[in-house]
């Protein structure tokens, strides 16, 4: 593969949160990761890119999913990665964040990847460590990463966000996706519909420049794109809605429902599933779904993210 | 600090303040005078005062003489939280801050739930004699919101107002007690407004700032339900309540229309809801020092409360002193920080410029906020230089620009969200009963900062 070189200019230390970022910088790593993704369709899938170079995965939370996306991509481009999660012995409770930053700092890695469910840590580890930092979730805040594979994963499919109508339906309250999306959506010029019941529905999100539905129907309708969140068990159980079932009567996505979006409609959803309350499974197996092209182009976009921020750094250096 | 050991509400001592400017709202008084100050009382206040041959002479021309301010609520830390705040660091604070007096919260461990904490707490406090303590006692035992404490015993230790400190009292029946009892002692009830099942752990106020950040919420609902049960009690009981702090433009007409009513209530602000806004957690970056309570709320509710100071129906201005090590505050992420920041040496400066300076107080009235209001909630001595009264007196230089420095605090809490501001005005010296306190101490000259 021809490394993505040349001209290309990148000049954040970190990649904290979609929100700060322009359409030209989100454009840069929507291209470069056009350029990683051929890395993933060779025979033999590595690049020297990082070689040398010490990535840390710092998880202070459960996942399976977007950890093992950046471990991959970490293994492609040849860093060197070390893993800390939550549950392990490393990231002890007794420890305030920055002890954390400072046994890090000590390791001298040249990233940290960081995944904390309270809102601001990475921009605490940010300040503090002299490593970029790459935020992978902090509590209902952003989800960068998450963010620029679902773009990518749009592109794809529709070759522009300029123009497009995105319904993003479910939990929004306690989602770091859908924020992130919206910043990336409205920036590149998409129109970004929002539903979901009231009672997931954070206060004044209208002023984040999306409308705001209460109907899976109405917010559906003619959308390009229909991207459904997932529902977690603890917020029905802390009485947020009062039953599986009628969410899903309310806000599930049925092949019958989807007739009302594009004819050309795709469906994504960042995952895990719950198959039954946000979306049935005739849909997520169905032809409109994206949900595994997703996955795929999420390791692709993690290695655009960390060549980019090495870059930076190289050139800082 | 000069002559500790001293109680300064004792033997009071003499001395004459001349050339200065005095601004005593408790007698309307903005002018050139004079302050002649015998055996720790004033004695006379006029035009060119002679003085007897013994009495110490200050120039204070220049300077702004004012009523001593007080504190009107604080959290130390003694005994129980010595690393966040000791009586001895926490009074020195105070001096330095421009206080003469200061109201003790009474979440310290043991609490202040029984005579002898309070005892305790006076006497310790008069060993360093830097500023007035006057003990604000639990309101429930332990702060548990179960039973009420001894507030008579309380009261005759010297305890002068009750409450749980930033607890919030779930109990409604517990609270109708609390300001039915409390009036047989002419105690006021101190109450921290808001509802736990409302806030549902938020650390923020709910509106499109915890939206964007995904920071959880505390709807202004959570403090304006509260207050309009709490308005109703205070109704029912005919009790002396005492809302602390107001946050919102809902609680804060609702209190307006309480005292049009005629009710005994009144309430306090903090200067961080008067001049900052949920805004600024986000463009701080999560700082912890932003992390307050009640949360900052949006500019709606701080042109409310700006109004409400101008037209008397928030009755104090208080830091909300709240300190903390850095261990617990500055070192962990905003979602786990404690609320509360270190106030006593930033809050006078603070008032002086961004609200004096820009207009939205009179000088007179915000005197009135920081010393004369104080005074009467409390029912404490001072918040007046009329003659007979007590000599406790601030002197304030208008064009005095300071920096807020958390490493050069008295107080060992070091978090405050007015870092780095500098401002113009500044509290430059105390006296209690006469006594020189605060500020360097030159005889026949203007006094200066330490």
């Amino acid at each position: 593969m021809t490394e993505p070189t040349g001209d290309v200019v990148w000049r954040h230390k970190d990649l904290l949160g979609i929100a700060g970022l322009d359409a030209t910088e989100i454009q840069l790593i929507l291209d470069t990761a056009e350029s990683f993704l051929e890395v993933a369709r060779r025979p033999i899938k590595k690049v020297p890119t990082l070689r040398g170079r010490t990535v840390l995965n710092l998880f202070f939370e459960p996942s399976t999913r977007t950890r093992s996306s950046f471990e991959l991509a970490e293994k492609r481009l040849s860093a060197d990665s070390l893993n800390f999660s939550g549950s392990g012995s490393a990231l002890s409770k007794g420890e305030t964040l920055i002890d954390t930053a400072r046994n890090l700092q000590a390791m001298s890695p040249d990233l940290v990847v960081v995944r904390h469910q309270d809102p601001g840590v990475p921009h605490l580890l940010a300040q503090r460590l002299e490593a970029g930092v790459v935020n992978a979730g902090d509590g209902a805040h952003e989800h960068p990463t998450q963010a620029l594979l679902d773009a990518f994963t749009i592109l794809q499919h529709k070759q522009r966000l300029d123009g497009l109508t995105v319904a993003i339906v479910g939990d929004i309250d306690h989602s770091r996706v859908v924020r992130s999306n919206i910043h990336l959506l409205t920036t590149m010029g998409a129109t970004v519909r929002i539903a979901g019941p009231r009672t997931l529905m954070p206060v004044a999100i209208e002023r984040m420049g999306v409308t705001v539905h209460y109907s899976l129907d109405e917010a559906i309708a003619d959308a390009d794109v229909v991207m459904m969140l997932r529902v977690q068990l603890e917020r029905q159980q802390r009485g947020l809605f009062p039953s599986n079932r009628e969410y899903f009567r309310l806000f599930g996505l049925t092949e019958e429902r989807l007739r009302r979006a594009a004819d050309d409609a795709i469906v994504m959803h960042p995952g895990p599933m719950n198959r039954g309350v946000e979306i049935d499974s005739a849909v997520a197996d169905g032809p409109t779904s994206v949900i595994l092209d997703q996955v795929a182009n999420g390791v692709a976009v993690r290695m655009a993210i960390l060549y980019l921020l090495m870059v930076a750094r190289k050139e800082a250096a | 600090m000069s002559e500790p050991g001293r109680n300064g509400s004792g033997d009071g001592a003499s001395v004459l303040l001349r050339g200065g400017r005095v601004v005593d709202p408790s007698q309307d008084l903005d002018a050139k005078v004079d302050l002649l100050v015998e055996n720790g009382r004033v004695a006379r206040l006029g035009e060119a005062l002679a003085a007897d041959q013994e009495i110490e002479v200050v120039d204070v021309d220049g300077l702004v003489v004012v009523p001593g301010l007080i504190e009107l609520r604080a959290q130390l830390g003694e005994p129980g939280f010595e690393q966040r705040e000791t009586l001895r660091t926490g009074l020195a604070a105070a001096a330095a801050g421009g206080y003469t007096g200061l109201g003790a919260l009474p979440a310290t461990e043991p609490p202040v739930d029984t005579r002898s904490v309070v005892e305790m707490l006076r006497a310790e406090a008069a060993r360093h004699a830097t500023a007035r303590l006057h003990p604000i006692a639990a309101l429930s035992r332990r702060l548990a919101g179960e039973e009420l404490t001894e507030m008579g015993e309380l009261a005759e230790a010297g305890a002068v107002a009750v409450g749980d400190g930033a607890r919030p009292q779930r109990d409604a029946a517990l609270l109708r007690r609390a300001l039915q009892y409390a009036s047989h002692f002419d105690l006021p009830v101190f109450c921290r407004a808001t509802d736990p099942q409302l806030d549902r752990g938020g650390v923020m106020h709910e509106g499109e700032q915890s939206t964007r950040l995904g920071l959880r919420g505390q709807p202004r609902i959570s403090e304006e339900s509260v207050v309009a049960r709490d308005v109703l009690l205070a109704e029912d009981t005919r009790g002396r309540y005492h809302l602390a702090p107001v946050s919102t433009r809902g609680a804060v007409e609702q209190m307006r229309r309480a005292k049009e009513r005629g009710l005994r209530v009144s309430c306090d602000v903090t200067p961080m809801h008067l001049l900052l806004t949920d805004e600024a957690v986000a463009t701080g970056g999560f700082s912890t020092a932003l992390r307050v309570d009640p949360p900052l709320r949006t500019a709606d509710d701080v042109e409310a409360l700006l109004e409400a100071c101008a037209d008397g129906t928030i009755d104090a201005i208080t830091g909300e002193h709240r300190p903390h090590h850095a261990d617990e505050k500055a070192d962990v992420q905003f979602s786990v920080a404690p609320p509360g920041v270190s106030a006593l040496e930033t809050t006078v400066s603070v008032c002086l410029d961004r609200l004096v300076g820009r207009g939205f107080l009179s000088l007179a009235r915000l005197v009135e906020l920081l010393s004369t209001g104080p005074a009467r909630i409390l029912g404490v001595d001072g918040g007046s230089l009329a003659v007979g009264s007590v000599a406790d007196v601030t002197l304030l230089d208008l064009e005095r620009e300071v920096t807020i420095e958390p490493r050069a605090f008295r107080s060992l809490g070091r978090s405050t969200p007015f870092a780095g501001w500098t401002l113009r005005g500044a509290p430059v010296g105390t006296y209690l009963a006469g006594r020189h306190i605060a500020g360097r101490r030159i005889a026949g000259r203007r006094v200066d900062l330490p």
